[in-house]
């Protein structure tokens, strides 16, 4: 039963669920400070939510299991990796070898359940959006994976979550050398992808093709995937965090400056949102190939060297 | 008061359609979201696609063209759905009544909830219609 309560109530769904909903919050009113407006209340994310509940639901003819799936296969895998990094977290004994491969595994999978949900909706602005979602995670994914493992050279080559997060209890922040920071520079730009945020947010571009694969989404599919977009938000900050600053610790006054971590980076990814335009698709692809591949492939040679 | 209507009361999902108006409505209608009058206070806000949609805000005369677009879109808008007319023209054809290619207005093709009158309507008669709309739905 303890995985039951673990999946489904802390740190699974709704603990995530919870916490998504309020950084979606948080991103909402700073977006609206920046643009010198009030900004919605607190509960914002959560009215959307029991509203999107409440609507009718519309599903294209000809898509019936898979349209549905794909929401539902998006918010199970971001919830998986909520529970398996926050388990390590809390308990750094548990977890299995190779459990980061899983979670880099897991992370692309809301990804492609919005490309395989926007394809079956057959919708010409859908597919348009699904071609460019495909180009954005072929550009980012490559740099993501190759930073990602800058902490694992550090560490002695072991793939299991525990043993990084320990070894940087004992040894410091991987984001103190140089090749840590490198790396995490990179995966900041990653995750801004991954979050398809602005200047990334190609796929989504709501004044040229209206959300893109979500166009023919309503009702509770819509709100199962604005749900583990949210959850997203709290996710990959988290997982960074995991990787390159040491975690969250919940021993007395360690808490508060675990969470001025997620804010610190949560407000960085919504000030870049903000304050940017958005790119074009084969611009992006360049950033991401040209630019943040190399940087990531010399954050590798530095951890080699040991730096 | 049920769980929904509360929730649906507090997040109103605008779309916004022009049927052949003259495009100062609709200007207006995106003033409404502006820093000065900031409608995403109350959750309001503006989306692309009729299926996220609440309510449905039309502007303009409906032409003959627009007219077979704007029912199929209420058709393929999820329940409940409501339309606002915004606009002199959208309520009654205003300028634009006598001419040859009208087919509205809007209540001729489809039900109406509000009617906004105005040449064109300031943001705060927007915000009223809208506020009108609210206290009506139960
Ligand atoms: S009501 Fe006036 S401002 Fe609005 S569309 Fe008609 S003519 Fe233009």
């Amino acid at each position: 039963m303890n995985w039951l309560f673990n999946f489904i109530v802390f740190p699974g769904f709704i603990f995530t669920a919870a916490i998504g909903m309020l950084a979606s919050w948080f991103d909402r009113k700073l977006t609206a400070r920046v643009q010198w407006r009030v900004g919605p209340p607190v509960l914002q994310p959560l009215y959307d939510f029991v509203k999107l509940l409440g609507k009718e639901t519309i599903i294209p003819k000809g898509s019936f299991g898979t349209f549905v799936l794909a929401p539902i296969s998006s918010l199970v895998s971001v919830t998986i990796v909520s529970t398996m990094i926050w388990n390590v977290m809390l308990w750094p004994e548990r977890g299995f070898v190779g459990d980061l491969i899983v979670t880099l595994y897991l992370l692309t999978i809301p990804s492609i359940a919005l490309i395989i949900g926007g394809a079956v909706s057959r919708n010409p602005l859908a597919s348009l959006g699904v071609s460019r979602e495909i180009k954005l995670l072929l550009s980012y994914e490559l740099p993501f994976i190759i930073a990602m493992f800058v902490p694992v050279i550090k560490a002695g080559g072991s793939i299991k979550l525990g043993d990084l997060l320990t070894y940087q209890w004992e040894n410091g922040l991987f984001i103190g050398s140089w090749s840590g920071a490198i790396a995490f520079a990179c995966v900041l730009a990653c995750i801004q992808a991954k979050l398809a945020y602005v200047p990334f947010d190609i796929p989504e571009a709501e004044t040229e093709i209206n959300n893109g694969p979500l166009i023919e989404y309503s009702g509770t599919p819509l709100a199962i995937f604005k749900l583990s977009r949210w959850m997203l938000l709290f996710v990959l900050p988290m997982f960074v965090i995991f990787m390159f600053m040491g975690g969250i610790s919940l021993h007395g006054w360690h808490i508060l400056w675990g969470i001025l971590k997620y804010i610190m980076i949560l407000g960085f990814v919504i000030l870049v949102k903000v304050t940017n335009p958005r790119v074009r698709i084969d611009q992006a692809l360049k950033f991401f190939w040209w630019g943040v591949t190399p940087l990531a492939i010399v954050a590798i040679i530095l951890a080699f060297v040991g730096v | 008061m049920s769980v929904k209507l509360k929730a649906l009361k507090r997040s109103i999902w605008l779309f916004h359609f022009n049927s052949g108006s003259c495009n100062n409505c609709d200007i207006e209608i995106v003033d409404c979201l502006t820093p000065r009058y900031d409608l995403e206070r109350f959750g309001i806000k503006l989306v692309g696609s009729i299926r996220h949609a609440d309510v449905m805000m039309v502007t303009g005369f409906v032409s003959r063209q627009a007219a077979p677009r704007l029912k199929l879109l209420y058709e393929q808008a999820p329940k409940p759905i409501f339309v606002v007319a915004v606009g002199t023209c959208a309520c009654s054809g205003g300028i634009f009544a006598p001419s040859y290619n009208m087919a509205g207005p809007v209540d001729k093709i489809i039900p109406v909830d509000v009617y906004i009158p105005g040449c064109p309507p300031k943001p705060e008669a927007i915000i009223m219609g809208v506020v009108k709309l609210l206290s009506k739905l139960k």
